[in-house]
C-alpha cells in the first residue's frame, strides 16, 4: 500500500511537468504579449519590461527559470496586477472558490444520494421515473442555462434574490444551486444503479428474512454497501465544479480562481495562467489518487500493488 | 446501365425474408425503434438538424441585418421571437445558429472517435511498451481538466485564425475533440483486451492472421457500438463547452449567430428582456438533452446485458408483508 502510493505520488511529477510543458508553448505560441493595450505602449517601455521579466529570453530557458521557481513554491508574478505574486492571486480566490464548490457539493450529496436510493426502493414508480427524469434534466442543462432560469425567476421577476456579487448567504444561492445540478444528476444516477445492484444481494435478502426493521435493512446494509461504487465519482464530480467555476465565477461575477482564469486569458496574463492551470491540474490528480485510496479503505477486497 | 442496376437491387427483399439470423444492428435498431424516450431525442435532433440544414429557406430574415429602430422589440407575428439590441429577427438568428451548435457536436465527436479509435487500437495490438506509452499519455491528458484546457486552446488558436468565422469553427471542434479523446481510447483499448480472449479473435490468430488483419477485421467492428455510445454522450458535452466558450467570450466572432453567443449576447439584457435569453438557452438544453436520451437509448439497445434488467423482486410491498409479520411475531412472543 506505501509502495502504492508512493509510485503514485511520483506520477504526479510527470504528470504536472507535461501540464506545464504544453501550457507554456500554448502561450507564447500566440502572438502578441501581456503588454498590448488599446493605446499601444512605447517599444522602449515594451523592450524595458519584456527585460525586467525575462520575457526576451529563449523559451526553453524561460521555462527552465519556471520550473526552478516552482520547486521553491514560487509561481512567478502577475502582469497585469503590478506584480502581485501568483499563490497570492491564486490564494485570494481560492477560499472563494472552495467555498462555492463545496457547497455545491453539499448540496448534490444532500439531495444526490437520498434521490437516488429513493428512487432505487421504489423502482418503476412514480417517485423513481420523478427523479430519474430530475437526473437527467440536471444532466443535460448546462450550468449557464440553469443560472439564467434561476436569475429570471428570483432576481428579474420576484426580485427575492441579487444577480450577481458574492459576499452574503443571499448572493450564494443561485450560483451554488447552477453549479451544483450536473453533481446532483450524477450521484443520483450512480446512487440508483448501485442500489438496485445492492438490493439483489443475498445478504440483503438475509437482512429482509431476519426481520430487521425497513430502516436497519436500508440504513445498514444496503445504503453502506450502495455508497461504495459512489466513492468513484469524486474525481468526476472535482473536475465538473472545476470546470464549472469558469463560467458559473463568470455568470456571477464570483472572484474566485475560475474567473481570475478567464480574467488572465484575456490579458495574456502568463504567470496567471500557467499557475491556475498547475493548481486545477493538481487538484483533479489528487482528487483521483484519493478516490482510489477511499476506494481501498471502504472495501477491503480492493488490494493495490 | 439503369437496367443491370435495377438487377442488382431486385433480389434485396428476398434476401431480407431468408436472413432468418438477424444481424447485431438490425437487431438493435429495433430495439432502439421500440424506445420512446430515444425516439423523441431523435426527432428532436432530426428537427433541429433540418431548421440547421434548411435555415437560409426558413429564416424570415438575413439573421445579421439590423435595424435599430426595432430594437428590443417582444414577440410578435413580425419577429416571433423579438429582436435584439440591434435590431436583429431573434428566430432568424436561433435557426442559423442552430448550424454552429450541431456541426460543433458532430464534428467533435468525429475527431475524438478517429484520435480515440486510433491509439485504443494501437494500444491494444499487444505491443506492451506502445500500450504502456499509449496509456500513460492518455492518463496524462485525462488529468487536464477539461474546459481548462479547451478555453487554453482556443484563446491561443483563435488569434492565429484572426476574426475568420470558419476558421475559428475549425478551431473550436479541434480543441475540444483534442479533450475528448481519451475517454474513447481507454474504451477501445479496454474492449480490445477482452476481445482478444474470445475463441473467434484466438482462431483468427491460430490461423495465422497477421495482427493488422485480426486489428481491422476482427477486433476493430466489434468495439463499434460503445463507441458509438460514447460519442453521442459526447456530443451533449461538446454543445456545452462552445455554449460555454461563447458565454466567456472566447465564442465564433460577431456576428455569426450561434447558440452560445445568443446566450451570451441575450445574458446582457437579462433584467429587461428576459425572452432573448431564454429562448437560446433552452434550445441548447432540449438539444442536449435529445442527444442524452439517444444516447441512452443506444446504450440499451446495442448492449441489452447492459440495459437496466426487469425487476425480480417488487420491493415494496414485500417490505410491507415482512413488517406486517414482525409486529404479530412480537405480539405473540
Amino acid at each position: 500500500m506505501t509502495a502504492y502510493l508512493i509510485r503514485r505520488l511520483l506520477w504526479l511529477v510527470p504528470v504536472l511537468l507535461f501540464v506545464a510543458a504544453i501550457t507554456f508553448v500554448l502561450m507564447h505560441s500566440v502572438p502578441g504579449g501581456p503588454w498590448d493595450r488599446d493605446k499601444p505602449l512605447p517599444p522602449a517601455a515594451v523592450e524595458q519590461l519584456n527585460r525586467k521579466y525575462g520575457l526576451e529570453r529563449p523559451l526553453w530557458e524561460q521555462f527552465g527559470r519556471y520550473l526552478l521557481g516552482l520547486l521553491q513554491g514560487d509561481l512567478g508574478v502577475s502582469y497585469r496586477h503590478s506584480d502581485r505574486p501568483v499563490t497570492e492571486v491564486i490564494g485570494g480566490g481560492i477560499k472563494v472558490s472552495a467555498t462555492l464548490g463545496g457547497l455545491a457539493m453539499l448540496v448534490a450529496a444532500a439531495v444526490g444520494v437520498p434521490l437516488g436510493i429513493v428512487a432505487a426502493l421504489r423502482r418503476n414508480r412514480a417517485l423513481d421515473y420523478l427523479s430519474v427524469s430530475l437526473a437527467t434534466l440536471g444532466a443535460s442543462t448546462p450550468n449557464f442555462v440553469l443560472g439564467i432560469v434561476l436569475i429570471v425567476i428570483f432576481a428579474s421577476t420576484f426580485h427575492l434574490l441579487p444577480t450577481i456579487g458574492w459576499g452574503s448567504w443571499k448572493q450564494a444561492i443561485m450560483p451554488v444551486l447552477a453549479l451544483s445540478a450536473l453533481p446532483t444528476a450524477f450521484l443520483a444516477r450512480i446512487t440508483r444503479a448501485s442500489t438496485l445492484d445492492v438490493l439483489q444481494q443475498d445478504y440483503v435478502r438475509t437482512a429482509w428474512a431476519k426481520g430487521l426493521s425497513v430502516r436497519a435493512v436500508v440504513l445498514r446494509h444496503v445504503a453502506r454497501n450502495a455508497l461504495i461504487p459512489v466513492l468513484t465519482l469524486a474525481g468526476p464530480l472535482a473536475a465538473a465544479l472545476v470546470t464549472g467555476s469558469f463560467i458559473i465565477e463568470s455568470q456571477f461575477a464570483i472572484p474566485g480562481v475560475g474567473r481570475a482564469f478567464v480574467t488572465a486569458i484575456f490579458g495574456r496574463d502568463y504567470g496567471v495562467i500557467m499557475g491556475v492551470t498547475l493548481f486545477y491540474a493538481l487538484v483533479v490528480a489528487t482528487a483521483n489518487l484519493a478516490v482510489d485510496l477511499a476506494y481501498a479503505a471502504a472495501d477491503p477486497r480492493i488490494r493495490y500493488r | 446501365m439503369r437496367e443491370l442496376d435495377s438487377t442488382r437491387v431486385t433480389p434485396l427483399p428476398v434476401v431480407a425474408t431468408e436472413a432468418r439470423s438477424r444481424g447485431l444492428w438490425r437487431d438493435a435498431l429495433r430495439r432502439l425503434a421500440g424506445n420512446r424516450l430515444a425516439m423523441a431525442g431523435a426527432a428532436f435532433v432530426l428537427l433541429t438538424a433540418a431548421a440547421a440544414a434548411f435555415a437560409p429557406l426558413i429564416d424570415r430574415y438575413p439573421p445579421n441585418r439590423q435595424d435599430t429602430t426595432a430594437s428590443f422589440e417582444g414577440p410578435s407575428a413580425r419577429h416571433w421571437l423579438g429582436t435584439d439590441q440591434l435590431g436583429r429577427d431573434q428566430y432568424s438568428r436561433l435557426v442559423n445558429g442552430a448550424r454552429v451548435s450541431l456541426s460543433v457536436g458532430i464534428l467533435t465527436q468525429i475527431v475524438a472517435v478517429s484520435l480515440g479509435l486510433a491509439v485504443g487500437l494501437a494500444a491494444g495490438l499487444g505491443f506492451r511498451t506502445l500500450d504502456n506509452l499509449l496509456m500513460r499519455f492518455t492518463d496524462v491528458v485525462y488529468a487536464f481538466p477539461d474546459l481548462l484546457f479547451v478555453i487554453l486552446l482556443v484563446s491561443v488558436f483563435r488569434e492565429a485564425v484572426a476574426g475568420s468565422a470558419t476558421r475559428t469553427l475549425v478551431v473550436i471542434f479541434v480543441a475540444i475533440g483534442l479533450v475528448a479523446w481519451p475517454n474513447i481510447a481507454r474504451l477501445v483499448r479496454g474492449q480490445i483486451l477482452s476481445l482478444r480472449q474470445q475463441e473467434f479473435v484466438q482462431a483468427a490468430e491460430a490461423l495465422g492472421a497477421s495482427r493488422l488483419r485480426v486489428a481491422l477485421v476482427h477486433l476493430l467492428p466489434n468495439t463499434l457500438g460503445p463507441v458509438i455510445v460514447t460519442a453521442t454522450f459526447g456530443i451533449p458535452a461538446a454543445i456545452f463547452a462552445e455554449a460555454g466558450l461563447a458565454f466567456i467570450g472566447l465564442g465564433l466572432p460577431p456576428p455569426t449567430p450561434s447558440w452560445g453567443r445568443l446566450v451570451a449576447d441575450g445574458y446582457d439584457a437579462i433584467t429587461s428582456h428576459a425572452n432573448l435569453v431564454l429562448a437560446p438557452a433552452l434550445a441548447i438544453a432540449a438539444l442536449m438533452m435529445a442527444f442524452t436520451f439517444l444516447g441512452d437509448g443506444l446504450r440499451d439497445a446495442l448492449d441489452p446485458r447492459l440495459a437496466t434488467p426487469k425487476p425480480r423482486v417488487r420491493v415494496l410491498p414485500a417490505t410491507r408483508v415482512r413488517v406486517r409479520v414482525q409486529r404479530r411475531w412480537r405480539k405473540a412472543a
